[in-house]
């Protein structure tokens, strides 16, 4: 009983800002301007799949290099020696102190076609080449800005794996590559997942990264849909519309993620 | 026999701290050795350093005649059954118990066979889809015995194994271990800390302390023979006096001289004399040379334990005659129940 009084507060919370505004998205996505149902909205999403297909695809990308890159640099930090493990830790998170726009200026001043990285490369008689504006680009900061979401996971996770069972693998015959994908792998599953969903759900639904770094050229969902509020193509009922299809779509993938965790990990 | 392992000259040191000083050591053919001692005495350093996790700072370790210092643990052929059983938490009992033949791509059909035989011998039958999260301490315990043996490995070892059982459990599995060593003849080396289960299983018990081994014997040789008295205070109850020899099979301590069996000590050498509860009997207080008053008494199953003030010493008695607290009591000690043992220091070995 007391428990259910002390919670209320994030009830009223949570129905207020998320439940109300969930169901306001829902409404507009399925009305038009003087109150009648339809589903024309959701049918125009269709035509903005090549966008769709784009988003999904650079962050698919972006959230795979965070993997690749996170996974030795986790694994290392969870071996490491404890007092070592917080200095460690707070260089990862060091880049999330300062505000993410600053961060994403940062690389634009880098990528520019008369930014730092040209100038170099020119004094060795290369370039220039053309950085910024490029899907590339939109990996990079999408790849920059969230790799600490996809470290702490896993380490978190790997840093929980008892050394004993390591050496249990290893005395019953695994050499170090057996270890990793018969032992490491597999107990780290439920921080790898976590990972990929702490990347891959704000790297579809960013608008930020490729407005600054994609130029026009790389339209991803997140633009999409604030053009539809604050932009030029004024139309909040097919930004509704674009957003519960992104909605739909991030749940499916989650739900098809949590199928790879132990039944206790679920993660939504 | 043959040596199987051998560990010569080993030192270890982690951080500059010397853990392990000097240690030599013949491991028999199908032999069953325990490592006893204090926890921090180089035990399980000595068993790790034989699984290949501990690259000795100095010294060899053979195995069959072989150097394997720099041999990994994977490359070995022993196996080992940790302390906290380090099971796999991702795989049941059966994937646990396959791993290691699972590694070096045992076709699964054999697998099949040879993972029930162990399932049999460890008496796990039908716990093959378990989670090894959901089964009990005993149970875990033999699924990571079965998954070491699996490998036919030469040499198993055991790092204090039933450390986390109850004592009922604890003798069962001590029974149990070594009925499973002698019927698959391997050479087991179990390290412990619990005299009394060391003294139960073993072929010869290494004594160990302060990274030195102070005894190696057979068990009835390390407790009626014990060479120094900390191995005589380590295995067993012991009550053990300043004393000095004023000739050969003269002892004399709390101040009376006794007739003993110990010769070649040098004139009025002082030693440390070593007599063990059981073997001091209750005799009237008027014609004994050692008196004292009761002065506890409790009882212990078989014996009552009473400890008994001497003046000059509060001696520990283990009898089956019970005498009031408060009681004047005489003490007799046969000759022979008398050790005399050299004085060593704490920290050395014994020259063996």
């Amino acid at each position: 009983m007391k428990m259910k009084v002390l919670s209320a507060p994030y009830l009223v919370w949570m129905c207020v800002f998320i439940v109300v505004p969930l169901i306001m998205v829902a409404y507009f996505a399925v009305t038009t301007d003087n109150g009648s149902l339809t589903v024309q909205h959701l049918a125009d999403v269709g035509q903005y799949a090549n966008i769709f297909v784009r988003s999904i695809w650079l962050s698919v990308i972006a959230t795979a290099i965070c993997l690749v890159v996170a996974y030795p640099i986790a694994f290392l930090l969870s071996r490491m020696e404890k007092h070592h493990q917080g200095t460690m830790l707070m260089l990862v998170m060091l880049p999330m102190w300062m505000n993410f726009l600053l961060r994403t200026y940062a690389w634009m001043t880098l990528l520019g076609n008369n930014g730092i990285i040209n100038y170099l490369f020119g004094l060795v008689g290369l370039g220039p080449y053309k950085l910024i504006n490029t899907s590339g680009a939109v990996v990079l900061g999408m790849v920059y800005n969230y790799l600490p979401f996809m470290i702490l996971p896993l380490y978190s996770v790997m840093e929980k794996i008892d050394k004993s069972v390591i050496e249990a693998a290893s005395d019953l015959g695994s050499n170090p590559r057996s270890v990793l994908f018969r032992v490491i792998v597999p107990l780290s599953v439920p921080g790898i997942t976590s990972g990929i969903t702490m990347v891959f759900v704000p790297a579809i639904s960013t608008f930020i990264i490729s407005r600054m770094l994609g130029g026009g050229s790389n339209l991803l969902i997140g633009d999409l849909i604030e053009m539809q509020f604050l932009g030029n193509s004024y139309n909040p009922h097919l930004g509704a519309a674009i957003s519960l299809v992104l909605m739909a779509i991030i749940l499916v993938i989650m739900t098809v993620m949590n199928q790879f965790s132990p039944d206790d990990q679920v993660l939504i | 026999m043959e040596n199987i392992v051998s560990l010569k000259n080993i030192i270890v040191e982690f951080d500059g701290e010397r853990v392990l000083k000097n240690i030599s050591l013949d491991i028999k053919d199908k032999e069953f050795v325990t490592l006893l001692g204090p926890s921090g005495c180089g035990k399980t350093t000595t068993l790790r350093i034989i699984a290949g996790f501990i690259d000795p700072t100095s010294g060899d370790v053979l195995f069959d005649g072989e150097r394997i210092n720099s041999l990994p643990p994977h490359k070995r052929n022993v196996n080992t059954v940790f302390q906290r059983y380090a099971l796999f938490p991702h795989l049941n009992v059966y994937d646990n118990i396959a791993f290691g033949l699972r590694v070096k791509k045992v076709p699964e059909k054999e697998i099949l066979s040879r993972v029930g035989e162990m399932l049999d011998m460890v008496n796990l039958r039908g716990f093959e889809k378990r989670s090894v999260q959901r089964l009990s301490g005993g149970q875990q315990q033999r699924v990571a015995i079965a998954r070491a043996l699996v490998n036919r490995p030469k040499v198993l070892l055991l790092d204090e194994p039933l450390g986390a059982l109850d004592l009922k459990l604890r003798k069962g599995m001590q029974t149990e271990l070594r009925r499973i060593q002698q019927q698959l003849e391997l050479t087991f080396v179990y390290v412990t800390h619990d005299q009394e289960e060391a003294l139960t299983m073993s072929d010869t018990v290494v004594v160990m302390n302060n990274g030195h081994i102070q005894q190696i014997g057979s068990p009835t040789d390390i407790y009626n023979e014990p060479v120094n008295a900390f191995v005589a205070d380590f295995i067993g109850e012991s009550n053990i006096v300043n004393g000095s020899m004023p000739k050969d099979c003269v002892v004399e301590f709390t101040g009376r001289q006794f007739e003993c069996v110990d010769k070649g000590f040098s004139p009025d050498e002082t030693v440390d004399v070593v007599i063990r509860p059981e073997d001091i009997k209750i005799i009237p207080a008027e014609n004994a040379k050692l008196t004292g008053i009761v002065e506890s008494v409790v009882f212990k199953g078989v014996h009552y334990e009473m400890i008994v003030d001497g003046v000059d010493h509060k001696w520990t008695i283990h009898s089956t005659k019970y005498e009031p607290v408060g009681t004047m009591i005489g003490m007799h000690v046969d000759p022979y129940d008398i050790h005399i043992m050299k004085k060593t220091k704490e920290d050395e070995g014994t020259e063996l």
